[in-house]
């Protein structure tokens, strides 16, 4: 039998409201998948930060273009995806914000903290056009003391299961 | 609601700033910037910013702290911060702020590091 794989999947409009609504979903998800406190906050900040560079780089903050959230949750991870509709960037080209010369900066702190909070970051050239962030955090095992002492993500608030 | 309070008290010459909530994207970061301004444009450059009650801030948020900071600098006065939070406290440590930001655990502290 083929492991179980659970997937969400929202697509919310170009709205400063959409970040804390993405941000909360995403905290309910991994609180029901068994992450702790700090990981549910690492979590919720990565998925802000993912949503805040759809909202303002990506789509621009032009409401007619709207931003893809897509969480899976399989047996090991909890992966997340933030699509947005603009031209895309490389990872390569983002400015490293501890640099000196940029640590007065007012922006482009984003990415950097997504790939501190999570184990896993990326950016892709997404399907249809724009970017494609995707980020994962490892599930903790079952029963330790890093678990919020849930067993099944399959409790109100987890993605419904894909057919 | 909105996500973040801000009362000032003056001490002196200091402005000594207590935020509550969460300074992020949105009212949060706006509040701060508003405040920020309007003691500048008042004349007042000695500020300190308790965020002992701020349990959040995201990247729109570190933001807005840097540009204070900037602005305040840039008419020749001091931002300080005062009583980080754990969670503000690691955010600032790994973008490297901690070393830029004059930070206290101690109000009288802070208030006698301007003098």
């Amino acid at each position: 039998m083929a492991p179980e794989t659970k997937h969400l999947e929202v697509t919310l409009d170009t709205h400063v409201e959409s970040v804390n609504l993405a941000e909360e979903m995403c905290v309910r998800v991994a609180e029901a998948a068994g992450f702790n406190e700090d990981e549910c906050y690492r979590i919720g900040m990565s998925v802000r930060e993912g949503v805040i560079n759809a909202f303002h780089y990506g789509n621009q903050e032009k409401p007619e273009k709207k931003i893809h959230l897509a969480i899976e949750l399989t047996e090991e991870r909890m992966i997340i995806h933030v699509l947005d509709e603009g031209k895309g960037f490389r990872l390569t080209d983002v400015p490293d914000p501890l640099a000196q010369e940029n640590l007065l900066s007012t922006s482009g702190r984003g990415i950097f903290l997504m790939k501190a909070f999570m184990d896993e970051f990326d950016v892709h050239p997404g399907k249809t056009g724009g970017a494609e962030l995707v980020m994962a955090k490892r599930l903790p095992p079952l029963g330790s003391p890093h678990s919020n002492g849930n067993e099944s993500a399959s409790n109100s608030g987890a993605p419904h299961q894909e057919a | 609601m909105p996500s973040l309070f801000a009362t000032t008290r003056e001490y002196s010459g200091i402005s000594l700033v207590d935020l509550s909530g969460r300074i992020s994207l949105g009212d949060g970061s706006a509040l701060l910037r508003k405040t920020v301004r309007d003691l500048l444009d008042e004349g007042r450059t000695k500020i300190i910013l308790n965020l002992g009650d701020v349990n959040y801030i995201d990247s729109s948020g570190i933001g807005e702290l840097v540009s204070g900071f900037t602005a305040v600098r840039n008419r020749g006065g001091e931002l300080k911060l005062l009583n980080l939070t754990k969670k503000v406290h690691d955010l600032l440590q790994i973008t490297k702020l901690f070393t830029v930001f004059d930070v206290f655990n101690d109000e009288s502290t802070a208030v006698r590091s301007f003098q």
